[in-house]
């Protein structure tokens, strides 16, 4: 905060009462309404509901599809997460390297940021469609077997896909510009008593680039829980037989297509603990950021 | 010398390939767009111009499409407009104000209120899409512009940066205006809001992107074909043009992909400096 500040006692309430309004209206009483639902079982026409403690919340633990989908979840936000960084660290560092018009290939490699999940689900779900043929056939015609509408591991690497296509671009941008901010001088110094570029890398380039790695870490995860909802409900919507349904869809299909309320709150709550749990991480590492 | 001209043809060939991987959707995702539905439906993606170009787009955009028969793409990409224009302002002057009476005011509140606008970094709307939905439909907002737009709002990312900003500008300012007996409106339009202008252009432009974007939110939100913006558009019409019984006018799926990419990704590339700046800057 700053040292020399306003006297007022009325006028900073004014500044801050909007975004405190839209808070309380559309945060905080959804919120515990989610939690609240949580403890609820309501009866089939919403007519009447009961506390049944921790019920809803056993029910989602102890549910084989919801337990097959935390599962999926897990792995595609992993692979989704080290493919578009690893993709993205590899074009920025090459990036770096180039000396005539760098401007060049950080335009061609960072405009995907703009395209909503959504729109690059239906451009691959076209890319992949069989009335299409091309890739499908294309892909059939290589020896795989690829059905991505009833084979439940080429549905996964259709989504796959799309969401590392969709994210390389951003992680592109931090780690281009995380490179770039890496002192001349450090470099040159590592210059003189290392000649193999690889060995350089690992041990100089890549732990300075650790804090901007970490943060991406903390954001392509968020993205894959979240974001590729999108991406999931224009290709597989969570098809064949629920194998590519994340969490977060996973609440959506039951709390609106299927009305359970009780069940998608305590799925909701859940998610929201996970997401807790991961900031928690995010700025635990931030703080040991600062020390060294 | 060899080997480093070997490196440099190797570190083009690797970028060469990353453009292509990035490109190569969208640019056949257009050429098809040029076709007709025959030539889709006979030989598949397209990979150059077809000539159909002024037929699909203008059928796209001003003929009626979707379910009902009652929206055009211009309707939808005007919508779209409206929630990234809207959601892009309306976050911008929400968070400055917030952002300029935590920084720069001594109040009672301040601590549990700073800590409340804090909460919301953490819980994305992803998570409590339920109850919001019935909060919105309660308050009779549901098809409306500012029932879409507010609850986006909710997400206090902006306060955040803003108040980063306000506090690396120094004090100085703020000694020499009250010296000039400049009050606190004064002191933020004269001084704070253009020492800022950089910085909210960059947030401007980082806003409308994802104010377009935006999925889950208006899909529930938005049950009348005329309130669609043209993300959640394409996909309704998708399922029409695709599962008709006629012929699947795919090209039309292509222009509307087309259309819902061209503006924020143009945005983002005309204002390419500012964006990244605000972008790495924004998120650190």
């Amino acid at each position: 905060m700053k040292r020399v500040q306003f006297r007022h006692s009325a006028v900073p309430y004014f500044f801050i009462a909007p975004q405190i309004a839209i808070i309380a209206i559309f945060f905080l009483w959804p919120a515990a309404q989610a939690i609240r639902q949580s403890f609820l079982l309501e009866d089939a026409f919403g007519m009447s509901s009961q506390f049944v403690w921790f019920r809803n919340y056993e029910d989602t633990v102890f549910n084989q599809q919801w337990v097959n989908s935390a599962v999926f979840t897990l792995i595609f936000s992993a692979l989704v997460t080290f493919l578009s960084l690893a993709i993205a660290l590899l074009l920025a560092v090459k990036a770096n390297e180039v000396l005539r018009a760098p401007g060049t290939y950080k335009t061609l490699l960072m405009w995907a940021y703009a395209v909503a999940p959504p729109v690059a689900g239906l451009m691959g779900n076209m890319m992949f469609s069989p009335l299409l043929g091309d890739i499908f056939n294309g892909l059939n015609d290589l020896g795989w077997d690829f059905d991505h509408n009833l084979d439940p591991f080429d549905a996964a690497f259709v989504v796959i896909l799309i969401s590392v296509w969709k994210q390389v671009s951003v992680n592109f941008i931090f780690f281009l510009s995380g490179l770039q901010g890496i002192p001349k001088s450090v470099l040159e110094a590592a210059l003189l008593d290392c000649r193999s570029a690889g060995k350089r890398f690992w041990t100089i380039t890549f732990p300075l680039l650790a804090p901007t790695t970490f943060f991406l870490i903390v954001i392509n995860i968020t993205y894959a829980f979240f974001e590729t909802f999108g991406i999931i409900d224009t290709t597989t919507r969570g098809a064949p037989a629920g194998s590519t349904t994340t969490l977060v869809y996973k609440v959506y299909t039951d709390g609106f297509l299927g009305a359970d309320l009780g069940g998608s709150s305590a799925q909701s709550v859940i998610l929201m603990i996970m997401v807790l749990l991961l900031t928690v991480v995010q700025f635990r590492f931030i703080e040991r950021k600062i020390h060294y | 010398m060899t080997s480093i001209t070997w490196r440099t043809v190797s570190t083009h060939l690797i970028l060469i390939a990353g453009t292509l991987f990035m490109g190569l959707p969208v640019w056949i995702a257009f050429m098809s767009s040029t076709h007709t539905a025959e030539t889709l439906f006979r030989d598949g993606l397209q990979f150059w111009p077809g000539g159909h170009f002024f037929d699909t787009y203008s059928a796209v955009l001003f003929e009626s499409g979707g379910v009902m028969k009652s929206v055009t793409g211009s309707r939808m990409l005007f919508n779209s407009m409206v929630l990234g224009v809207g959601f892009a302002v309306g976050k911008v002057v929400i968070s400055i104000m917030a952002a300029y009476a935590i920084v720069y005011f001594r109040f009672r509140l301040a601590v549990p209120l700073f800590w409340i606008i804090f909460m919301t970094l953490l819980l994305p709307l992803e998570v409590r899409i339920v109850p919001s939905y019935e909060v919105v439909s309660g308050l009779g907002l549901l098809n409306t512009y500012t029932g879409l737009i507010l609850p986006l709002i909710a997400s206090a990312t902006g306060t955040f940066f803003f108040r980063q900003f306000f506090r690396s500008i120094p004090e100085e300012l703020l000694e020499a205006a009250q010296l000039d007996n400049a009050g606190p409106i004064r002191f933020l339009i004269d001084i704070l809001v253009p020492l800022s202008k950089t910085m909210i252009a960059a947030i401007l432009i980082i806003m409308f992107v994802v104010g377009w974007n935006q999925y889950l939110w208006p899909l529930l939100m938005t049950t009348q074909e005329d309130h669609f913006t043209i993300v959640i558009g394409i996909k309704q019409i998708y399922q029409v043009l695709s599962e008709g019984g006629e012929l699947p006018q795919y090209q039309k799926a292509f222009a509307l992909v087309m259309l819902a990419t061209l503006p924020p990704v143009l945005i983002v590339l005309i204002f390419q400096n500012w964006f990244v700046k605000g972008l790495v800057e924004s998120e650190k």
